[in-house]
């Protein structure tokens, strides 16, 4: 079957940027991507542009700006995962051999404050159910109930993904923060404080694949994309980030990310103990503790050890979120997945600077989100 | 928040007759919930894959069929998950801080809902809890409108 390299890959800095359209980011990242291949107009016979918040024809405003039409541009919405899902499409396409080159970026520019989202009835708005960071809370004080994770935990998790953001210079956020001043950071919804939530932002990523065999990027490194597969939830589970209004008392309905990693280490012909690096969604701090067990990273209720055994940590057995994760960088929701495969494509090269994990050969990128969608890819070298 | 127990009655129907000229009393939406007494959340129970769902279907979320017929979900049960929601969340108008969580009723389905207990350390795993009806807020109109929720049947 036809394998699928990353020839290029771009980025437009998270955070917030008044003065510049979101569209404007996209051409920035899309046009270091294509510079890193040494691909110009004509170069690629599709697009897939993941963005929540982008409007009708994101992709295409995109694409316009860079007089590089004519080509499918198809807009991908799937929540946090909008980026991952556009991937799955365009890495799909490449094996089906429908097409030899094509581009994949995300572009978002979030709203401001707790965002209103359709995903609720107005009855639930009504009543008071749309609120987004209670569902966190409700998963996270899950985990401390069935995984002896400790506030002390979520805490950990915060410090450990701002101090790896500190050599971000792509971050929102770089600088440390320490435990103490997360916790009396105020409390958004018990267990979980403002600092151990993400901040929505605004950003930009572009990752250009083509069919396997010499890439006109390949001097940069040649890094293969292994898998990309896009799940969504079963019913089931009352916390899915389906939010459903209620669910079954069976715990053993696997969640949306599980089904998305076991397909992923199908696809790529590796296990959870083939990892290098990880990049996971951490929205919030239990977030990626939970994206431990959902991934399999550690047996279910060992995610807790797994943090303080520092194994997650910078120079650890498998760092997690070495970027910053979505705490220091913040969370463009079309952007973020590949925002994710831009920084494991330059872990994987050795082009990661400061933050740098040494010998890296097998990464996995992880997002999951409203609808439920969860994305999970693994790159390899 | 106020709030009115389930064994004190119909509270809406109770408030329309006494209440202020030309209020009215109203659910958030139809077919949630029944004032009893006792008060309880309308479900529906699959005859396919046994079931059940809330807020009420007419195809199974879970196996797809249409063999799912209304019944009323059992009014008790025990807290699952909790927390406090402090900042007033999109399209909501009423009080804040409140209680929201996850209550498994006794026949096993976990519903979320409000808590009429605010305060996340006065409630603990596995206590015993009680489908309510509370006021969310009372509109321009005068109109009161109403919710379920679940309230604690013995203190922590
Ligand atoms: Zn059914």
């Amino acid at each position: 079957m036809t394998t699928v390299e990353v020839a290029g890959v771009g980025l437009h800095p998270f955070g917030r940027f008044p003065g510049t359209s979101v569209s404007d980011m996209g051409v920035v990242a899309v046009s270091a991507a294509l510079a890193e291949a040494g691909i110009g107009r004509g170069g690629f016979q599709a697009a897939y542009c993941g963005t929540a918040y982008g409007g009708v024809a994101s992709g295409h405003r995109v694409l316009g700006k860079l007089g590089m039409t004519g080509m499918p541009i198809v807009d991908v919405e799937a929540g946090c995962a909008s980026g991952a899902a556009a991937l799955m499409l365009a890495s799909s396409a490449i094996r089906a051999g429908q097409y030899d080159t094509v581009l994949v970026f995300g572009i978002e520019k979030m709203p401001k404050g707790m965002i209103r989202s359709s995903f609720f009835e107005p009855w639930q708005e009504e009543a008071g159910l749309a609120a987004t960071p209670a569902y966190f809370a409700l998963r996270a004080q899950r985990l401390m109930t069935t995984s002896g994770v400790t506030k002390d935990d979520l805490a950990s998790v915060v410090v450990k993904n701002r101090r790896h953001g500190v050599h971000n210079p792509d971050a929102m956020f770089q600088t440390e923060v320490d435990a103490s001043s997360v916790l009396t950071s105020r409390v958004v919804c018990e267990p979980l404080h403002l600092w151990m939530l993400c901040t929505p932002n605004e950003g930009a990523a572009a990752v250009l694949l083509t069919a396997g065999g010499p890439a006109p990027g390949r001097a940069a490194g040649r890094v293969r994309l292994a898998a990309a597969e896009l799940r969504s939830h079963l019913a089931g589970p009352v916390l899915s980030e389906s939010t459903p209004m209620s669910g079954t008392a069976d715990d053993s309905v696997p969640p949306a990310s599980t089904l998305a990693a076991t397909a992923a280490y199908e696809s790529a012909g590796v296990g959870p103990d083939d990892l290098d690096l990880v990049e996971c969604q951490d929205t919030d701090a239990a977030r990626e503790l939970i994206s431990y067990e959902e991934l399999g990273l550690c047996p279910v209720g060992g995610s807790a050890d797994l943090l303080r055994r520092g194994d997650t940590a910078r120079g650890g057995r498998l760092p997690v979120n070495l970027s910053g994760g979505l705490l220091s960088k913040g969370e463009p929701l079309g952007a973020s997945a590949l925002g994710q495969v831009v920084e494991l494509v330059r872990q994987l090269r050795g082009q990661a600077g400061d933050r740098q994990h040494p010998g890296a050969r097998v990464a996995l990128a992880h997002t999951v989100g409203r609808g439920a969608n969860a994305g999970v890819s693994i790159l390899t070298r | 928040m106020h709030y009115i127990r389930a064994v004190d009655g119909v509270v809406s129907r109770a408030a329309v007759a006494s209440g202020a000229e030309g209020a009215a009393v109203v659910p958030v939406h139809d077919g949630l919930f029944d004032a009893g007494p006792p008060a309880h959340l309308l479900g529906s129970a699959c005859d396919s894959c046994g079931l059940l769902s809330f807020p009420r279907v007419e195809r199974c979320g879970y196996c797809g069929e249409v063999d799912s017929r209304p019944v009323n979900l059992p009014a008790t049960g025990r807290l699952w998950a909790w927390t406090a929601v402090t900042t007033a969340p999109p399209g909501y108008r009423g009080a804040v801080p409140f209680g929201f969580g996850v209550v498994e009723l006794d026949a096993g389905p976990r519903v979320v809902g409000r808590l009429t207990e605010p305060d996340p350390d006065r409630l603990r795993a596995h206590q015993p809890m009680e489908t309510v009806v509370v006021t969310l807020h009372t509109g321009d109109d005068g109109q009161v409108v109403t919710t379920y929720a679940f309230a604690p049947t013995v203190p922590a």
